[in-house]
């Protein structure tokens, strides 16, 4: 079971009262774009056996969206930061960069 | 003037483990706003009787009360008649700052979970940690109840206070009562010093 922490409203719970939204940190390619990069944002994700930044709302709750960075093997949850930013931040992928040595972030997120 | 009808005429069920009842109409406004400006929780705070509670909390007291609902958001509970004026005094108070209030009670309906095992009751139902040394009177949950979105508090230790949308009201009351059937309490709660429940 995943459990999850909710970072808006700081309520701590299994992931039945939150709603998954995808990864985290696209780029967005709107109206103008090449059709490649409106493809790739449209549809390209990423599906890492490992750590994983997503988007996800807290839709039983406070109704706010936050993130998560999260193993996708073990469900261990590294931590949740606001929504309201581009790159996770800089303590979080120091603490994951501990726990996996051999992680390394990937430049496209940046 | 109308008649308010509760979703469920006020039904109840008291044959099980803890008794289950519907207790509208309630006035519920919801206020959302800046929760740190002090127009706002000065506006709340005097038009609810209560104070503005802390995140995750209610205060309540007889039938007045807010309710932490998210970071911009309370509830403020009322006589149900006195809704629309409670809306009008907050929308004054207001004044020219930013903040929204609006008449959310026949949206709603409000159930009552209570007796010594009403924790049990709630949590078949809720992804709520409800050990007694966690979930206290006076914190307030948004989550959900089996299959649709609820909240409540605790008015005391064995109260549950609850609400839903209206067009969930049945399916809630029935959860609540199945989840309280006669025979089907599971011990896991220690009950408090002198309680004994029905099992
Ligand atoms: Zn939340």
């Amino acid at each position: 079971m995943l459990v999850l922490t909710c970072h808006a409203c700081g309520v701590t719970a299994e992931e039945t009262e939150f709603h998954a939204g995808g990864e985290a940190h696209l780029k967005r390619f709107g109206p103008g774009s090449s059709e490649t990069d409106f493809e790739g944002y449209l549809f390209m994700r990423d599906n890492p056996k490992g750590v994983h930044f997503e988007r996800w709302r807290h839709v039983y709750g406070c109704g706010k969206w936050f993130h998560v960075a999260r193993d996708t093997m073990t469900l261990e949850v590294f931590g949740s930061y606001s929504a309201q930013t581009y790159t996770p931040p800089d303590d979080l992928i120091a603490q994951i960069e501990d726990k996996r040595p051999d992680w390394t972030r990937k430049a496209a997120t940046a | 003037m109308s008649e308010p009808v509760t979703a469920l005429n006020n039904t109840s069920d008291a044959t099980g483990i803890a008794a289950v009842s519907e207790i509208g109409p309630v006035g519920m406004i919801t206020l959302r706003g800046d929760l740190n400006a002090s127009y706002l929780r000065k506006a709340a705070a005097q038009i609810a009787g209560v104070d503005v509670p802390a995140p995750l909390g209610c205060n309540s007291s007889d039938n007045r009360g807010i309710a932490w609902m998210s970071p911009d958001e309370l509830l403020v509970m009322c006589p149900y008649a006195e809704a629309g004026e409670t809306v009008e005094k907050l929308e004054k108070a207001i004044g020219s700052n930013f903040a929204t209030a609006a008449n959310v009670s026949d949206g709603r309906a409000v159930f009552r979970v209570s007796g010594p095992l009403a924790r049990e009751v709630m949590a078949k139902l809720s992804p709520v940690d409800l050990d007694p040394a966690i979930f206290k009177p006076g914190m307030f949950r948004r989550t959900r109840l089996a299959q649709v979105p609820a909240a409540f508090w605790m008015t005391d230790d064995e109260t549950f206070q609850i609400f839903c949308f209206r067009s969930v009201a049945q399916y809630v009351f029935d959860v609540l009562k199945v989840a309280a059937q006669s025979g089907s309490a599971v011990g896991h709660f220690p009950l408090a010093e002198g309680q004994s429940a029905n099992t």
